[in-house]
């Protein structure tokens, strides 16, 4: 059983040192950052946003039932079992719906590009198949992104909260939210103070479109044997009607002869 | 000038303007990408290219099924002179849409990926499928009109063979993908504001559609009317009014229910832009047009239909840019507002499809019941009128 990984991210440890980031541009090659992004952008998988002196480390959250990779209609996003949603650019047509239907916003476009990809985390997938923690992780210096086993980590989060319940606010985002994600985060101020969305559900988002999606086959042979019977009535109609109006006028000529 | 704009004509010199423009922008857009040529952004990555190029081009077209069933499913055969323009409208507009797509995607040239990498949980998918084959379809439909310009008779008599087959697929596939153009936007349960966000999208755009469809059947009639100085059929327009309005308050009352089921009808008097949006979508769309065309005298006068179908338009142009934009804002705590750019180019597509529809028309027996000029339209449509009622009656004869 290959084991789900994940990462724990205590928003009460960070300083705000930006190791993650530059790590992270470093893993997946990107150019030498000029200066701190402040924000996710397609050169910037991960990036620190500041509110009131708590820093926010925004990434990908690599959702259990990831709603880009249900939406993707070439099929450009993959969930691995150990947990990285990964994209793969050679399918993508370019159509931005997984950015349009991602519930924490995070793809990010290559606009200025002639020949665009979707930009986002990737969980380090390539250091995961070395038996390597991803690169944020192994770059942060306080501990304050951890990677793990997605279930230890949890009992981790859990224990922390219930070690020292005046500092931590009792929630582990990303347990539940859209049916769970991969990367979790505690803190000691209130989540929808920091920029999180609070009000998702807590269950995967792409069963709402397949509610919709799983009765087409319903649709296709109820309403196929529907029309079919309709047109053999109404042409059926047709038919009779000529035939009678042909027998008429032949007794019309009979009668005509006699 | 004068001399110039009057030899030229007033609408000629509109179309090769706009036409320039978006030969320019079309530069723009491949050349030096979608960041140059469109305000989109990470926070608002889908604009009016698929707000009104996708989804008001596939809702538009809906009157090609809608009368393909009349025709051919009830056997309705009083509305032939009609079908065949409005096939065409249909056609075009499909194509116009696969157009406005190449604009959009950020790789156009991989459009085709989705025939052989399939992801059947994605509804994008199942749209891009229903597409293609509905625009195969409407190129078959159409293609006895082609067939018939170069005498080829024995491929006309193929085509008519599957014809039934083929109107029956074409239903199928349109009501499935323009209720699925719904289902795209029941992904984002939260971004969307909730005076439009339902779990009832998919039946909201379906019946739209066919009223919008139905609509575009008396704007196009009415257009053609005049460049083609022929006559109206006004008999059969009123009828399709009459099934517009059908449909519109059909939707009326879906929509009702459903805010009230949501517990959202609070939202119709909260003073915010949103509200606004929404009452104007609604009262230009469903609620003046449904009045209009529920009181006979205005669906059989020819302004009375054209003032009411332009309306209905509109109101669905407004819902669905409402949906893909106006609705979206709020959320992604951005404004979006389309650039130069993306305005010509939309413009473009729209002026092709005007050309399109008149050079087709011009030159391929489109409009073949000529003999429907103004003096004669009245005792044409009362002589197939005629007939539909003696079948009617026959029937019920024969059934005694």
């Amino acid at each position: 059983m290959s084991i789900k990984k994940a990462l724990l991210i205590d928003l009460t440890l960070c300083v705000g040192c930006n190791a993650c980031q530059l790590a992270c541009k470093e893993a997946n090659h990107m150019p030498e950052p000029e200066k701190e992004e402040k924000s996710l952008s397609s050169t910037a998988y991960t990036a620190l946003e500041e509110y009131d002196g708590v820093f926010v480390r925004r990434m990908c959250q690599h959702c259990e039932d990831p709603t880009c990779a249900s939406v993707c209609p070439v099929g450009a996003f993959t969930k691995m079992p150990e947990g990285p949603v990964v994209y793969d650019v050679e399918k993508c047509i370019g159509c931005r719906y997984c950015m349009q239907a991602c519930p924490f916003q995070v793809p990010r476009y290559e606009w200025s590009s002639t020949y665009p990809r979707i930009q986002k985390c990737v969980l380090c997938h390539e250091r995961l198949a070395q038996d390597l923690p991803t690169a944020c992780s192994e770059a942060c210096p306080t501990g304050a992104t951890k990677f793990g086993n997605r279930d230890e980590l949890l009992k981790e989060a859990a224990e922390r909260l219930t070690a020292e319940p005046d500092k931590y606010v009792q929630k582990i985002y990303g347990q539940k939210e859209v049916g769970g994600t991969s990367v979790l985060y505690i803190s000691s101020v209130p989540f929808e103070n920091l920029g999180f969305r609070t009000t998702l559900q807590n269950t995967p988002l792409p069963q709402l479109t397949w509610n919709a999606l799983s009765k087409i086959p319903g649709i296709v042979t109820v309403g196929g044997a529907m029309l079919f019977g309709i047109w053999w009535i109404t042409n059926r109609r047709e038919e009779v009607r000529e035939v009678e109006q042909n027998m008429k006028d032949t007794n019309h000529s009979n009668n005509g002869k006699n | 000038m004068k001399k110039f704009l009057t030899t030229f004509g007033f609408w000629k010199v509109i179309a090769v303007a706009i036409m320039l423009a978006g030969i320019y922008s079309t530069y723009i857009r491949f050349f030096h990408g979608l960041g140059a040529a469109t305000n989109l952004t990470d926070q608002f990555p889908w604009g009016i290219w698929i707000g009104f190029d996708v989804l008001c081009g596939v809702g538009l077209a809906a009157g090609g099924f809608t009368l393909a069933a009349i025709v051919y499913i009830f056997n309705l055969k009083r509305f032939e002179p009609i079908i065949r323009p409005t096939i065409l409208t249909a056609f075009l507009g499909y194509v116009l849409v696969i157009v406005g797509l190449m604009f959009d995607l950020g790789r156009p040239l991989q459009i085709w990926h989705a025939i052989i990498m399939w992801n059947p949980r994605s509804v994008m998918f199942e749209v891009a499928w229903c597409v293609m084959l509905y625009t195969t379809v409407l190129a078959l439909e159409f293609s006895p009109v082609i067939l018939e310009k170069f005498h080829l008779t024995k491929t006309i008599k193929l085509v008519k063979r599957i014809s039934i087959p083929l109107i029956i697929l074409g239903v199928l596939l349109s009501t499935l993908h323009q209720s699925s153009l719904g289902s795209l936007y029941l992904i984002v349960p939260d971004k969307m504001y909730p005076l439009w966000y339902s779990a009832y999208m998919p039946v909201f755009f379906y019946t739209s559609a066919i009223a919008a469809g139905c609509a575009m059947i008396i704007f196009e009639s009415f257009l053609s009317s005049r460049a083609f100085k022929r006559g109206l059929e006004l008999n059969l327009l009123s009828e399709i009014a009459r099934v517009c309005v059908m449909m519109l308050g059909v939707y009326a009352v879906m929509k009702v229910v459903d805010l009230s089921d949501r517990k959202m009808l609070s939202l119709l008097i909260v003073p915010k832009f949103e509200t606004y949006m929404y009452w104007l979508e609604v009262a230009i769309g469903v609620i003046v047009p449904f009045v209009l065309f529920s009181q006979r005298k205005i669906r059989q006068s020819p302004s009375g239909l054209f003032a009411g179908a332009v309306l209905v338009v509109v109101g669905f142009i407004m819902n669905r840019m409402n949906i893909a934009i106006t609705g979206m804002e709020g959320w992604s705590g951005s404004t979006y507002v389309p650039s130069l750019t993306e305005f010509t180019i939309t413009m473009m597509i729209v002026t092709t499809g005007f050309i399109a529809f008149y050079s087709i028309a011009k030159y391929f027996p489109v409009f073949t019941h000529e003999e429907l000029r103004d003096e004669n339209a009245p005792a044409h449509a009362a002589a197939a009128w005629k007939h539909d009622i003696e079948s009617v009656s026959r029937m019920a004869e024969a059934r005694n």
